[in-house]
């Protein structure tokens, strides 16, 4: 999903940049706010943050022939919001960018947005919506993840047809485009979410009083899922 | 079930790396990287980059050390606190 340095034209990777800026400022903001009122959900932002620390470096092989990363911003977009994943997205980046070449500087705004932003807003809504209907915890969590990283995929192949939209139109470059990035993606996918339905639930055996304070899961149901894995 | 979810996500990645044991990719993608395809299909359409990196691994060792560096601080971190999480659990 990394769009490399130089492969976006003037005014899109000023467009993308000014896109995020939002999120980012807004994600800093709350993230300020996590710090001063809740500092014990401190260690569960460094874990969300080191989920995608490992999860963006593992480049796996897929029944494309190709290869391809998981993004691992699932789990901090269902803790803590979006913009928040936005901002270790962001760290996650700029990390690539400058020592691995992959990515780039001037790529960064569009790169988050796909990576820290718009896939995280689907995990988030997911969640919330699984959540509010009732559906099985792990399960929300899962297609949460999965979607998250797929999406994340689709929206980098619409910013390139966006820029690049060819003789074939934004529709033909675009189908070119997810050819390559979100069919390779759909095994990837599946494997983070199971991977990050894992670490929930460890989260919810180890440290349920945080998910209950983050107004994530209802005591009821952390009680149900314990009991049930007891 | 205890263990229910993890026999399933084992399950699950064992079936992944399975596939990897009757798939093989001689053809003109072999296993290279999605981004760089993309790059290619760019590339050839005329278009050429604008902007260079400011600084490449020298390598494909020292890059490959610098993505396994980046995945070990990561998983120090989760090791860490879920470590710590367990440990003054049983304490209390």
């Amino acid at each position: 999903m990394h769009i490399m340095e130089g492969f976006l034209p003037s005014p899109w990777w000023e467009i993308w940049f000014l896109v995020s800026l939002p999120f980012i400022v807004f994600g800093v903001y709350q993230l300020n706010r996590l710090v001063k009122e809740r500092r014990e959900t401190l260690p569960l932002l460094a874990v969300a943050g080191a989920f995608v620390f490992v999860l963006s470096s593992l480049k796996l092989p897929s029944f494309t022939g190709s290869c391809s990363h998981p993004t691992g911003t699932g789990l901090g977009a269902i803790l803590f919001g979006p913009c928040i994943a936005g901002v270790l997205g962001l760290i996650v980046l700029v990390f690539q960018a400058v020592f691995l070449a992959h990515g780039g500087i001037t790529t960064l705004g569009a790169n988050v947005f796909s990576m820290g932003i718009a896939g995280p807003a689907v995990a988030y809504l997911v969640y919330k919506a699984g959540t509010r209907a009732g559906a099985n915890t792990y399960a929300t969590v899962f297609a949460a993840a999965a979607l998250a990283d797929l999406f994340t995929y689709v929206v980098t192949s619409i910013q390139l047809a966006l820029a690049f939209p060819g003789t074939t139109g934004f529709l033909g470059a675009f189908m070119a485009f997810a050819a390559i990035f979100a069919v390779t993606q759909v095994p990837l996918a599946i494997i983070e979410g199971a991977i990050i339905a894992l670490v929930f639930k460890y989260i919810v055996h180890l440290k349920p009083e945080i998910l209950i304070r983050l107004n994530l899961l209802p005591e009821s149901t952390i009680q149900r899922l314990k009991e049930t894995a007891a | 079930m205890k263990y229910g979810l993890e026999i399933a996500v084992i399950t699950l990645i064992i079936v992944f790396a399975g596939i990897f044991l009757f798939q093989d990719a001689a053809g003109e993608n072999s296993w290279g990287g999605a981004d760089g395809e993309a790059a290619e299909l760019i590339e050839a359409t005329g278009y050429e980059p604008w902007i260079e990196p400011f600084w490449e691994p020298p390598s494909g060792e020292i890059e490959s050390l610098l993505f396994a560096l980046q995945a070990a601080i990561g998983a120090v971190i989760i090791g860490y606190v879920f470590g710590y999480w367990q440990a003054s659990r049983k304490n209390t």
